[in-house]
């Protein structure tokens, strides 16, 4: 086990590499770069700027030189001082703009997708002990909805409702007096107020995919002899429904922790836009808009890190609960 | 053989599936008496209702299937008084996920499976498969429960049980698999093993092996075997009677060298020449048999004997019309057909 995890470390190190170049190259594609637009937007606004300035820009920013070089101080940057760039259009270090987002991303998106686990596993199993039941058919046609319906339009609504009719301040996830706060305890309370709606949200989406991937597998999963023989031992019905067949059946969920881990930062874009939240999704959009090379390519980074990180995890977690893989040669 | 030697009683079992597409007879009036320490092997083609009767009994019968009429009574022993009572307990009346079948089912009637591989959960080690059930029916520990299972394991003839019990399934041959899952069903002591296709998954050296091995345990812990299979070879070896099935119903029950040397039923005796023998071909210079036709389509019976459309011996106006009597042709050997009535 230890060796497979050594392994698996291992091979990161180049996909990493890999992926960073092709993420620094990805930004660099589109033609022009920050300074272009930047000094066009200066000049629409009737100022001007001497040829000197940009110049020094060009230089600090290293704009003016070929893409390897660029890329080569921002990767040394990034592993030998956890620098990673200056962001062009908020005039500030990326590590203090994202820093902060990122915690609230994770705390969100970790939140919401824990919710979705602990409700849909349960229906999900109810669904697939009950099959054809009356309940099963309204929990089917709630899971049809909650899949099908946009997560930015349930956004819309929820806010409409809970502005119009509730009386509740739902933009955001903090109050107007904590945004710019330092951490306390009342900011942290601020936050748990505002963070249920993005937190449903989320997780009715969740939810219903959740519903729908358990009842298939543990349909697959009831009829088979194991089970069987299990209930001719003499098992209570709950018990070995929960030992046996469930926990086949729940292999998916381990399996897609990686991916999940990559859209706890970069997932729920539409819907925080539409929130106004403080995440990093919308910061990464409007990075990638505006060809702010530093901050998107950080962004791309840790995403990719976060995704070969997350697969690893999804690997170790299947090999930890499935015997058949952490003993196979 | 004395009354009170009876462990169970079948009378006029039926268990019907209720499919969109209709109807399955799948047991159509079963009778028949299981005796203390008996071998009673119960064979018939695929889908004669013989795994459904052993579902039936354990009341573990998958939905949309459901017992719909007759008794299956269980005599069980009360052990904890020396007196040997006997308590009588209609299976079919009881909830089939409640705590009384639950007490018997595992505890005193356990189950072989057909396929040791599919019946063993891959992601949990047979120790802990076993183990839960000594766990459920005995009032022991963890750590009691394990040498009871490492002993259990030992006389299943597992090699190297203490050092093995913490394999998973996949780790283990077809026949190590097999002797795991006859250690779990024996694992309680029960007074009824049923054994549905115990080797048919395995090749012919592993059947020999295990068969074997069942016949010692049942001579050593004094269990009835119902041995539910399809081959009259494995009947031959391990029965001291023999029911023959034919679409839901018995078409023929006798002491097993009866069934060998003298077959009453039309059917049972087209099943026994579509044996091959060894030798036989160089004396009589015949083709190995095979019974005509199929069984026919589930949902739809024939009426009269349900075998007549293949029977070579049907008499017309007759087998279509009429049931065939149950009749005893000789002490013990009965039969459901109009030839002897």
């Amino acid at each position: 086990m230890l060796v497979y995890i050594a392994r698996r470390v291992l091979l990161m190190i180049p996909t990493i590499f890999l992926i960073s170049i092709i993420s620094f190259v990805a930004i660099q594609l589109p033609p022009g770069d920050f300074m272009t637009s930047y000094v066009a937007g200066l000049r629409t606004m009737g100022e001007n700027i001497e040829q000197e300035a940009i110049d020094n820009l060009r230089e600090r920013y290293g704009l003016g030189q070929p893409v390897y070089v660029q890329y080569i101080k921002w990767i040394s940057g990034i592993i030998l001082r956890g620098d990673w760039g200056q962001s062009m259009e908020w005039q500030k270090p990326v590590k203090d703009l994202i820093g902060e987002r990122i915690l609230l991303t994770v705390v969100l998106s970790l939140v919401s997708l824990l919710v979705s686990w602990f409700i849909a596993i349960p229906i999900g199993v109810y669904s697939a002990t009950h099959q054809y039941s009356i309940l099963d058919y309204v929990m089917s046609i709630i899971s049809f909805i909650g899949v099908g319906v946009p997560g930015f339009l349930l956004a819309l609504i929820i806010m409409y409702f809970a502005q119009t009719r509730l009386n509740l301040n739902v933009g955001g996830l903090f109050s107007q007096e904590y945004i710019n706060a330092p951490w306390s305890v009342e900011r942290v309370i601020d936050m748990l107020k505002h963070l249920w709606i993005p937190v449903l949200i989320l997780a009715v989406e969740g939810t219903a995919g959740g519903i729908r991937t358990t009842r298939a597998n543990l349909l697959d999963e009831l009829n088979k002899p194991y089970v069987e023989l299990a209930r001719a031992k003499g098992l209570s019905e709950w018990k070995l429904i929960w030992k046996y067949p469930v926990r086949i059946a729940l292999n998916p969920f381990f399996s897609t922790v990686g991916w999940s881990l990559a859209s706890l930062i970069s997932g729920a874009t539409l819907i925080s836009v539409v929130l106004s939240l403080q995440t990093t999704g919308p910061m990464q959009l409007r990075a990638l808009t505006s060809q702010d090379m530093y901050l998107a390519g950080s962004f791309l980074l840790i995403l990719s890190v976060l995704t070969v990180i997350g697969t690893l995890i999804s690997d170790i977690l299947l090999a930890w609960v499935d015997p058949r893989i952490r003993l196979e040669k | 053989m004395k009354q009170d030697q009876l462990l169970i009683a079948i009378k006029n079992l039926k268990t019907y599936f209720f499919l969109d597409e209709g109807t399955v007879r799948a047991l159509d009036g079963v009778d028949f008496d299981i005796w203390r320490g008996q071998t009673i092997g119960v064979v018939g083609e695929s889908g004669c209702g013989k795994s459904v009767t052993a579902r039936s009994i354990l009341r573990i019968v998958p939905r949309p299937g459901r017992i719909v009429d007759g008794t299956i009574t269980f005599y069980r022993r009360l052990h904890d008084n020396g007196a040997g009572q006997i308590e009588e307990i209609d299976l079919t009346k009881l909830d089939p996920t409640g705590p009384e079948m639950r007490n018997i089912r595992g505890a005193e009637i356990a189950l072989v499976p057909q396929e040791p591989m599919a019946s063993l959960s891959p992601v949990h080690t047979i120790g802990n498969q076993i183990c839960e059930a000594i766990m459920l029916h005995q009032k022991v520990g963890k750590e009691e429960a394990r040498v009871k299972a490492i002993e259990m394991l030992d006389r299943a003839g597992f090699p190297q049980p203490k050092q093995r019990i913490d394999s998973y399934p996949h780790q283990l041959s077809g026949g190590l698999r097999q002797r795991a899952v006859i250690a779990m069903g024996l694992s309680c002591h029960p007074s009824l093993l049923i054994a549905d296709e115990p080797t048919t998954a395995l090749d012919v050296t592993t059947e020999a092996q295990i068969l074997r091995l069942m016949r010692s345990l049942q001579h050593d812990l004094g269990m009835a075997i119902m041995f539910i299979t399809h081959n009259l070879g494995v009947v031959a070896q391990m029965c001291e009677d023999v029911v023959v099935m034919y679409m839901g119903r018995i078409v023929e029950e006798a002491p097993v060298d009866d069934i060998f040397h003298n077959p009453k039923h039309p059917y049972t005796q087209a099943l026994l020449r579509s044996i091959p023998r060894l030798g036989q071909k160089t004396k009589e210079r015949r083709q190995l048999e095979s019974i005509r036709g199929t069984v026919p389509d589930p949902y739809t019976r024939p009426r009269g004997c349900a075998f007549h459309p293949r029977c070579t011996q049907r008499i017309r106006g007759v087998c279509d019309q009429t049931e065939p009597p149950w009749l005893e042709v000789e002490p013990g050997h009965k039969v459901r057909c109009v030839l002897y009535g």
